[in-house]
């Protein structure tokens, strides 16, 4: 027993620990969700997270800890962001042809996200580096912490804000984009995704993908412009205020 | 060996952006404009078959990715055991929000222009 102990111990401090966690809890979470027939309830993100966070609670393995191995899978969002103008370069034609209509879709949606967030924050008087950290949620996480750092907010706290936030998107998309009666013909797949891409990032993205391939290829191309328009803008309009 | 050629790409244009934003601070994150630079690169039609085949792996695992931040979550509890529920409303409103704003805006402009 004491062995066992002991085995536990060392190998709960290495790297490989994170790392194999991570994996493995995400591969079960997404096999579950495949099972469930991808009930928006059953997203990946949000099991293998609490799943994650429940066993290193249950397991007194601190987070710095778990973080040293999972780092190397967190390492690839940056790759992962410049990945994204592939997506927008397939779409080139129709990027050059409607331009105007998404770049002012994208916009509407960036800044009702924004700026709802701020207000609502606002108005229940959370703390002001909280509600700072709220300003790029609907970024994708590692922008949204280069973003929050610069505006006054928390970059670990912007982070988990965002990730939430795509969990409220690729849970909820669905249900609100019926109850706008937005349909489910080439059209309404284009403004579904464009949605998700927009208000709930990579996350977002990511369940869009899985839906519909019209669907999904508008959340890339969304998410893509939601990352250059956040990053420009956002730290602007906190430069003048 | 695509893939791989891929990543090697990724890599180089997100270092190019790192640098560029240092040591120019531009407004953007390194990885922002390690995109705005594949887009410049893709011209080169050598270029797309390998960022084709990484591109398509990373993005659709993208949500993985996502995982270890997430777990974050934990180390904040304190802050989310006094403020939890009312940033779980503002986040998921505010979401709720952007997420129709956008998807109106775009039906509603492409049933317009006959997009």
């Amino acid at each position: 027993m004491s062995n066992f102990v002991e085995l536990w111990v060392y190998l709960s401090a290495t790297p490989l620990f994170g790392l194999t966690a991570t994996l493995v809890v995400y591969v079960l979470a997404q096999a579950a969700y495949g099972r469930l027939k991808q009930a928006p309830w059953a997203n990946p993100v949000l099991w293998s997270v609490l799943t994650l966070a429940g066993i290193l609670l249950a397991t007194g393995v601190s987070y710095q800890t778990y973080f040293a191995g999972a780092q190397f899978i967190h390492f690839l969002l940056g790759p992962a962001v410049v990945a994204l103008g592939w997506p927008l370069w397939e779409r080139r034609a129709e990027l050059r042809q409607h331009w105007r209509v998404l770049l002012l879709a994208a916009l509407a949606g960036g800044v009702a996200a924004s700026g709802s967030a701020l207000a609502l924050g606002w108005a229940v008087d959370l703390p002001p580096a909280v509600v700072l950290s709220l300003a790029p949620k609907s970024v994708t996480a590692p922008v949204a912490m280069g973003i929050a750092d610069k505006i006054g907010g928390i970059p670990a706290l912007a982070a988990v804000f965002a990730v939430l936030t795509g969990m409220v998107g690729a849970l909820c998309g669905k249900y609100l984009f019926d109850a706008l009666k937005i349909p489910t013909q080439t059209a309404g797949w284009r403004a579904r995704g464009f949605a998700l891409g927009t208000a709930a990032h990579g996350i977002g993205a990511a369940r869009a993908l899985q839906v519909n391939p019209d669907a999904g290829a508008y959340a890339g191309l969304a998410l893509g412009l939601q990352v250059l328009l956040a990053s420009l803008l956002i730290p602007l309009v906190f430069r003048f205020f | 060996m695509m893939a791989l050629r891929g990543l090697a790409w990724l890599l180089a244009l997100q270092s190019v952006g790192e640098l560029l934003a240092r040591g120019l601070s531009m407004p953007f994150p390194g990885p922002v404009i390690g995109m705005v630079l594949l887009l410049v690169v893709l011209q080169w039609p050598a270029v797309r078959e390998p960022v084709a085949a990484c591109a398509s792996f990373l993005l659709s695992h993208l949500s993985l990715l996502f995982v270890p931040v997430g777990v974050g979550v934990m180390t904040h509890l304190g802050l989310i055991g006094q403020y939890g529920v009312r940033i779980l409303v503002v986040i998921g409103l505010s979401t709720l929000i952007g997420l129709a704003v956008t998807a109106l805006a775009l039906h509603l402009f492409r049933e317009k222009n006959d997009v």
